[in-house]
């Protein structure tokens, strides 16, 4: 049975980011900005996502791009003490997962999304960085990332590769 | 937290019974580990054999773990599970840490050294 959220075949053009929400078989989660129910998140999307048999270093990627994009949401959008909302959309592609995750927390210094640079390593252990690492990782594992103020909203969508989704779920 | 540690000889093995290193626990971690490893002077080497998922606030936690041991004390890691390897591999701590493959082949390393 074809599953009607996928995108049309050719080279999984991108959806605009209200096509996301527009899909009514793209997978939905809404959370509120604490650490738990991040974690809470992450096993409902992984979940949700177990008959695409993902491998498990496809998992990982998505557990880990998802964790620290929520991680982000909850330590600065919201400043951990607040309980804002955080809308998360998984649609599926042929090779890809599109995801967007939306929040009405603070909009992001210089209304962009950081360009996560590598943390130096090449340093004496007691100037080792502690943090840091996670705009790095988002960007490493993810593509077509994109970020925009809409009003009060946050707005990050990006996709990741994983292997092929064509002949499953 | 649980992490528990097991004196092996001059060794200290820290087994973290934990599967996940996040967000939600990355502080208390780093707490539980120094308060096991404060003291000890030789090598320690956390088996982290049973965690499956650690994210950035988990791979900080670890590195805050090795900054506050004891002078002269080395913070090895054993038994990376994939996620958990790959992150340190991106952000090249893997070239920070010793890594084992496991628990039992960083202690016999520890034998043969001796």
């Amino acid at each position: 049975m074809p599953n009607r959220a996928r995108i049309e075949r050719r080279a999984d053009p991108l959806p605009h980011p209200r096509q996301l929400e527009g899909q009514r078989n793209a997978l939905r989660i809404v959370l509120s900005s604490t650490p738990l129910e991040v974690r809470r998140a992450l096993e409902r999307v992984l979940g949700d996502l177990s008959p695409l048999q993902l491998s498990e270093e496809d998992r990982g990627t998505v557990e880990l791009v998802l964790a620290e994009v929520l991680n982000n949401v909850v330590e600065h959008a919201y400043e951990a003490a607040a309980a804002g909302v955080i809308e998360v959309t998984v649609l599926q592609g042929q090779q890809r997962l599109f995801c967007s995750v939306t929040d009405h927390g603070r909009a992001m210094p210089g209304l962009s999304a950081p360009s996560g640079e590598p943390a130096a390593v090449d340093v004496p252990t007691e100037a080792l960085p502690e943090g840091g690492f996670g705009w790095f990782l988002i960007r490493e594992l993810s593509d077509d990332l994109s970020y925009r103020r809409d009003g009060d909203e946050n707005r990050l969508t990006f996709s990741l590769k994983v292997g092929s989704l064509a002949n499953r779920g | 937290m649980n992490v528990v540690a097991t004196p092996k000889g001059k060794v200290l093995l820290v087994t973290v019974a934990e599967s996940r290193i996040d967000a939600a626990v990355s502080v208390a971690f780093k707490e539980r580990m120094r308060e096991l490893t404060v003291g000890h002077p030789g090598r320690i080497i956390v088996d982290m054999s049973a965690v499956g998922f650690l994210d950035s606030s988990g791979l900080g936690a670890v590195v805050g773990a090795l900054k506050q041991v004891d002078p002269g004390a080395t913070l090895e890691l054993a038994g990376l599970t994939s996620t958990v390897a790959k992150v340190f591999k991106l952000t090249r701590m893997d070239t920070v840490f010793a890594i084992h493959s496991s628990a039992e082949a960083a202690l016999a390393a520890d034998e043969n050294a001796a």
